[in-house]
């Protein structure tokens, strides 16, 4: 039972060490030279002014309800292509049909302009 | 069997998903919604048409995609039922939804869509197509609840029917993975017949979990406690709709699952009981107290579940074939009666107390006719659907040995009387201080009226048609 | 070898949190998520019995769970969007409009 299990510990070694051999290697071999532009959060480009837990506009919300939707949806996919022989034409057709519904939503959704920025 | 002739056995949900699919398409570039409603009315009578026509022909017939669903005399039934209703709630919501400005193409699909649903949920005989089927019906329900979407009511009733059904739609997907894990399968006839050798406690934990999801849908007590914010918050077209095609489709599973695949599990017997008798209660006392026109239906509608719980505790072919009378009595009853409320209702819905239909027998004599026939056919009264459909449920009652719930059906029904006769007394005997400006009828409402008040003395004087079909129905169950 | 009652176990325990965070929590994002819970608890016991009948049925069965709870969560996070727009508040405790 508990040799099952060794994989696992195995791999969580691996996994802890990782990080930890890594970040001394880097610090063992690269040179120090710090100065103020390069401690900011972005390098070039513009300081950060705000919070980022700040109130996002509502358009990223229809954007990932969106996201949800079709991301989810590609689920059937998968037992699909596993048993694609089998299915043959029947099952290529019936995918045809399922992708042409999905494409028929993100028509809707286009011409509702709900893909618009406003 | 080719994959055409599978796919005719569904030629309702076919017609009606191209047809909806097809709205969804035009509705962005369409200016003028009322067209939209027109395809969808269309692809109603044709879906109507389809299943008569394979009905009375017996073609395409029986189960098909590997006994995933069945055409049979219950299913069509049903079928033609949410049809029924659903064209009379597309008809009815043209003058409504231009009254509140909120008339979309969208409407329709969402209409077409939940009834494909609830013609899945009648027409399958495995569990996981019948929960696939209720979630099509009941995510479209969700949306068309809230579709006054600058109404604070409106959104409230839509967001409570969404918590409360997905969290009913939990219990039920729990109660379907347990008595899977007992009996390895998922179709209904596999489940009867590997019952005696499964794990009992399983089963009975699964039927009962199952049971919690479907008193949710029906609205029977004591899960009945989101009808009446939903009913009043919904748009009344929506209300009508979802009081008739949503709850008899839930019955329409309730009573194939309970039936057809767990009646060796007996042990639910108390709870379809229980939940009867406080139904009835909980229903016909709730109504008493109301003074909004729509909650008082909502509450006469739990009553109602109750009636049909009340026939289905008998577990009986007679009982069943009841149970189907009465919800196709009750369906074209109360599609009436909320069909009478809409056109009344007034802009934002400001008109739907009680006493806003004092001396509506003055103003309106047609309407307040009709209204008082859905009334007195919702109390029980003789000519009319109702009558029957009560008297056939306390006759089943007692020919099954349960004299104490026929006495408590008709006890309900005397309490029913005091809350339907208030109204019809309001509207004739009553003059209002400032009378509303009644609407005069559009054409549309005319033939939903015409077509519901002769449904209603048709089942009240012909009942044999009807109901020898519901028996054929009851009998495929056992 | 871990036997399939510890997978229906703690699918049982994670469908209990889920309704008490229903039936507990005030805020309707959170009482959202805990259905969400209720429906990934039972998909465990899905598989967990499909693993233990030796039946594949059970994985689609899963599938289609999860597409049916992505729909449900659009529908239900539009909802809730409306009601904030409308509300400015995500509190169950002010849904009372609608009442006896």
């Amino acid at each position: 039972m508990a040799h099952e299990y060794i994989p696992i510990f195995i791999f969580l070694a691996v996994a802890g060490a990782f990080p930890i051999v890594t970040l001394i290697a880097a610090k063992l071999v690269r040179p120090e030279s710090p100065f103020k532009e390069k401690l900011l959060p972005y390098e070039c480009g513009i300081d950060p002014v705000s919070d980022a837990r700040g109130r996002y506009t509502v358009r990223f919300y229809i954007v990932a309800i969106l996201f949800v939707l079709f991301d989810v949806e590609t689920v059937f996919l998968f037992p699909w292509a596993v048993r694609f022989r089998q299915l043959g034409m029947f099952g290529l057709a019936e995918m045809v049909v399922f992708l042409a519904l999905l494409i028929v939503g993100y028509i809707w959704v286009w011409k509702k302009g709900a893909l618009e920025w406003i | 069997m080719s994959y055409l002739d599978q796919t005719l056995h569904l030629f309702p949900e076919t017609v009606l998903a191209v047809a909806g699919t097809l709205i969804m398409v035009l509705s962005p570039t369409v200016k003028n919604a009322r067209w939209l409603g027109r395809i969808a009315l269309f692809a109603l009578v044709l879906a109507l048409f389809g299943s008569h026509v394979s009905y009375h022909h017996g073609e395409y017939m029986g189960s098909a995609f590997d006994g995933l669903v069945t055409n049979d005399a219950f299913a069509i039934l049903f079928r033609q039922l949410f049809i029924i209703v659903a064209a009379l709630a597309v008809l009815s919501s043209f003058d409504y939804l231009k009254r509140e400005g909120i008339e979309t193409g969208e409407y329709y699909a969402l209409i077409l869509f939940s009834v494909v649903g609830q013609g899945l949920m009648a027409c399958s005989t495995d569990l996981v197509m019948i929960f696939i089927g209720l979630e099509i019906s009941s995510i479209s329900t969700y949306i068309l609840t809230g579709y006054r979407r600058h109404d604070a009511r409106g959104i409230e009733a839509a967001l409570k029917y969404f918590l409360l059904g997905s969290f009913a739609t939990g219990f039920l997907l729990y109660g379907i993975a347990l008595v899977y894990g007992a009996t390895g399968s998922t179709n209904l006839a596999a489940i009867r017949a590997a019952i005696p050798q499964a794990n009992g406690p399983l089963v009975a934990m699964g039927a009962a979990l199952m049971f919690v999801g479907m008193a949710f849908k029906v609205s029977g007590a004591p899960f009945q406690v989101w009808t009446p914010d939903v009913y009043q918050g919904a748009p009344t077209p929506v209300t009508a709709f979802m009081s008739a095609a949503p709850k008899a489709a839930a019955f329409a599973m309730f009573l194939r699952v309970f039936l057809t695949g767990l009646t060796p599990a007996a042990g639910y017997f108390w709870l379809l009981w229980g939940c009867a008798v406080l139904s009835m209660f909980v229903g016909n006392l709730g109504a008493l107290m109301q003074s909004n026109i729509k909650r008082m239906l909502a509450y006469s509608s739990i009553a109602h579940a109750g009636y049909v719980l009340a026939a289905f505790t008998t577990r009986s072919a007679m009982g069943g074939a009841a149970a189907i009378f009465y919800l196709a009595v009750y369906s074209v009853t109360n599609v009436g009666a909320f069909l009478v409320v809409a056109h009344l209702a007034g802009k934002d819905e400001s008109t739907v107390a009680i006493s806003d239909y004092r001396g509506l027998g003055k103003r309106h004599p047609v309407l307040a006719a009709c209204f008082t026939i859905f009334l007195l056919s919702l109390l029980g009264v003789p000519l009319t659907g109702g009558f029957f459909g009560k008297f056939y449920i306390v006759t089943s009652a007692v020919a099954a040995g349960l004299p104490g719930l026929a006495i408590i059906t008709m006890i309900n029904s005397a309490i029913g009387a005091y809350y339907y006769l208030r109204v019809v007394v309001t509207m004739y005997m009553e003059d209002a201080e400032s009378p509303a400006a009644t609407p005069a009828v559009p054409a549309s409402g005319t033939l939903v009226l015409i077509f519901t008040v002769i449904g209603v003395f048709a089942l009240g004087v012909f009942p044999t048609m009807v109901l020898e079909w519901a028996s054929q129905a009851a009998d495929i169950l056992k | 070898m871990i036997p399939v009652s510890w997978y229906l176990i703690l699918s049982a325990v994670l469908f209990v949190l889920g309704v008490a965070g229903f039936l507990i929590k005030r805020n309707v994002i959170t009482v959202f998520m805990s259905i969400e819970l209720m429906l990934n608890a039972v998909n465990l016991s899905f598989v967990a019995f499909g693993y233990m009948l030796g039946d594949y049925n059970a994985h689609i069965f899963v599938f289609f769970v999860m597409v049916v709870a992505a729909a449900e969560a659009a529908v239900g996070l539009a909802i809730i969007m409306l009601m904030y727009h409308n509300r400015k508040s995500l509190n169950v405790d002010d849904i009372e409009l609608l009442k006896f």
